[in-house]
């Protein structure tokens, strides 16, 4: 890598005067949180200026954040009596109060050998965004992608179709509230002589829940790498 | 004056030459391309929807099942993704057996393209060459992980288990003579470490045969030199990377630029090409499997000369050995809450990145702090090449289709998700 982590931090507070939470870095790779409006223009700074030069757009990613920190169980608390011990029934309640979905942006850059990750955040519903397909092409896929599954508009793209799901789809199944399970289901129907949908027979079983543990399980691990 | 107008022509999805389930549709002037447009979707199973509903531990199998000519390379980028966040790195040797088996799975990867990619334009014997060698390969597979394809061999904290010390072989039936199951055995007599050093002495030896069907051949020159050409400058714009990036010329790899595991410590060079047509991009992967040879070579000298654990012996990550159940409550209990309820991540988000055989394979993880991640992402490779068909098959004959789909390296496993 020709700069650390915290240099390209740094670079990217001074060219886009971003305070510190909006630029971060974590496992040695930097995420810079841009704002909506602006982020087309920093898009084609990003890829066209010096410092920066990120040549290639390698992912485009959308995030539901609505259920970000939910559990299926309660952990915190260990009864002393019954079998039940250290879960309760009924989850935690949602702890995400930021805008609901996301697009996260991973960049490479050939020149300088480095990666960034840029995340949106987009208000409303339908959420919005500038489309980056004329910055670098290869976001078009990626972006009918996310607008597929996860009903998101990205302004200016020039064939926004859905590309993943079946034709006639209705929904964005990886929204947090689209069911594991789906919808429909299609079966022959030897009377009608076609394929025909109807409304899926089969429910969803959650056999592991989820659960949140802030312990500290993972320090003898961490040990024995030396890290 | 009669009426002359464009062709709409649907390829697929059930066509020998669309590698699964391409649906193109190609609007044709006569036997000329004016626009293709790819439907995919064919396969798509949610993987990253159905990840999220499950302990970490569990999905790795998902992952095979992704490029599914290439399954542990991209468990290893699953795998990575989970350590990196967990803070841990797998024992030395469990790194050097992951390299190994990813160059092993590079040359599975290559040998089923150069196979298929024979077939579809012309080039029969091939493909029966590539299979004969895959078959040694798969045998790898099993005798590490007891299945062919979909290993689930690498786990978080290193791999499965140690490489076994006798290698599988084959046993008589009605279909085999004596002398046949002799000679078939004749290298499987030592362990499994033996058998693939066999293999890489032998291997180069293929290579050639296989470059004296092609490399000169008039017919497969014709096929692909200058076919589905592309510049450097789009090559980057279109989002390619691995082989299809190298073929256009520039010299990226992420196993020389970003080194993960131990490849920084092996000995390899990268293969670039100068057209960025499928004839440059033919030869650089049929040099990429010389490389992958050599690296294979020396990570068995290495593993030979160095053993010890495979696994980190962190019963929070990793399974207790059997025996220890047996007796030991607490092994027990260990095994029991692994297997049910899993391991919970520390918060936070990593894109990992590994040098696949097709390209860079990303894994974007988001983890809430739960035992089950809150947002898996899969970056394929072959999502952008195939994206990029539209401009490269643009201006080229009907059956120049076939040839660019066959160098793009396109598994649906990976592109539907």
């Amino acid at each position: 890598m020709s700069q650390s982590p915290e240099e390209l931090m740094a670079a990217l507070q001074r060219r886009f005067t971003a305070s510190s939470d909006h630029v971060r870095v974590a496992f040695g790779q930097v995420t810079l949180e841009a704002p909506r409006e602006r982020w087309a223009e920093m898009a084609r700074i990003l890829r066209d200026e010096g410092p920066f030069a990120f040549e290639q757009l390698i992912d485009v990613c959308g995030v539901d954040y609505s259920t970000y920190g939910q559990s299926d169980w309660e952990t915190n608390q260990a009864s002393v009596t019954g079998f039940s011990r250290g879960v309760g029934a009924g989850g935690t309640m949602p702890t995400w109060r930021g805008e609901r979905f996301a697009v996260v942006y991973h960049l490479l850059s050939y020149r300088h050998n480095q990666r960034l990750r840029v995340r949106v955040f987009l208000e409303g519903d339908p959420p919005r965004v500038d489309s980056v397909v004329s910055i670098w092409n290869s976001a078009d896929w990626f972006e009918r992608e996310a607008f597929d599954l996860f009903g998101i508009l990205f302004e200016g793209h020039p064939d926004l179709r859905r590309i993943l799901t079946d034709y006639g789809f209705i929904g964005h199944p990886f929204r947090k509230d689209f069911p594991l399970e789906g919808n429909v289901e299609v079966r022959y129907d030897p009377d009608k002589k076609r394929v025909v949908y109807q409304p899926v027979s089969i429910e969803n079983r959650v056999l592991v829940p989820r659960v949140i543990r802030a312990d500290e399980r993972y320090e003898d691990a961490r040990k024995l790498s030396g890290r | 004056m009669p009426e002359i107008r464009n062709m709409t022509l649907n390829f697929g999805p059930q066509h020998p030459a669309a590698h699964g389930v391409l649906r193109l549709v190609l609007e044709m002037d006569g036997e000329v391309i004016e626009r293709a447009d790819p439907h995919i979707g064919l396969l798509h199973r949610g993987t990253e929807k159905l990840a999220e509903s499950k302990p970490y531990n569990q999905s790795i199998g998902y992952m095979d099942r992704l490029d599914y000519v290439s399954m542990m390379c991209n468990e290893h980028a699953y795998v990575m993704a989970i350590e990196k966040l967990l803070g841990i790195a797998p024992p030395r040797r469990a790194q050097y057996i992951r390299v190994m088996f990813d160059e092993i799975t590079r040359l599975l990867n290559h040998l089923l393209w150069l196979g298929c990619h024979g077939l579809d334009i012309g080039a029969m014997t091939v493909f029966i060459y590539c299979f004969r060698e895959r078959e040694d390969l798969m045998d790898c597979y099993e005798a590490v992980s007891g299945t062919r394809m979909h290993a689930t061999y690498y786990r978080p904290g290193g791999v499965y288990r140690d490489l076994p010390a006798q290698m599988p072989q084959y046993q008589p039936s009605r279909f085999r003579s004596e002398a046949e199951i002799r000679r078939l055995n004749e290298d499987r007599q030592g362990s499994v470490l033996d058998f693939i050093e066999s293999f890489t002495s032998r291997f180069p030896a293929c290579i050639d045969e296989y470059e004296i069907l092609l490399t000169d051949n008039r017919i497969w020159k014709q096929r692909t030199v200058g076919i589905g050409v592309v510049s450097p400058e789009r090559a980057l714009q279109l989002g390619f990377t691995g082989a299809m990036l190298r073929g256009s010329g520039i010299e990226w790899d992420l196993r020389k630029k970003q080194p993960y595991e131990v490849y920084d410590e092996l000995d390899f060079d990268i293969p670039v090409g100068i057209n960025g047509d499928c004839y440059d991009r033919y030869l650089v992967r049929m040099e990429e499997m010389r490389q992958s040879n050599r690296i294979i070579r020396q990570c068995v000298d290495w593993l030979r000369a160095n053993p010890g654990p495979v696994i980190l012996d962190d019963h929070k990550l990793a399974p207790p050995p059997r025996e220890a159940m047996k007796g030991d409550m607490e092994s027990l209990i260990h095994h029991f809450k692994l297997f049910t309820e899993g391991y919970c991540v520390p918060e936070g988000e990593v894109y990992v990145a590994v040098e696949h055989p097709k390209g860079e394979f990303g894994i974007y993880l988001i983890s809430d702090g739960a035992n089950k991640p809150y947002r898996v992402k899969i970056r394929p490779p072959g999502f952008t090449h195939l994206a990029s068909m539209n401009e490269m098959a643009r201006g080229h004959m009907l059956a120049d289709v076939v040839a660019i789909i066959g160098s793009q390296d396109i598994v649906f496993g990976e592109i539907d998700r």
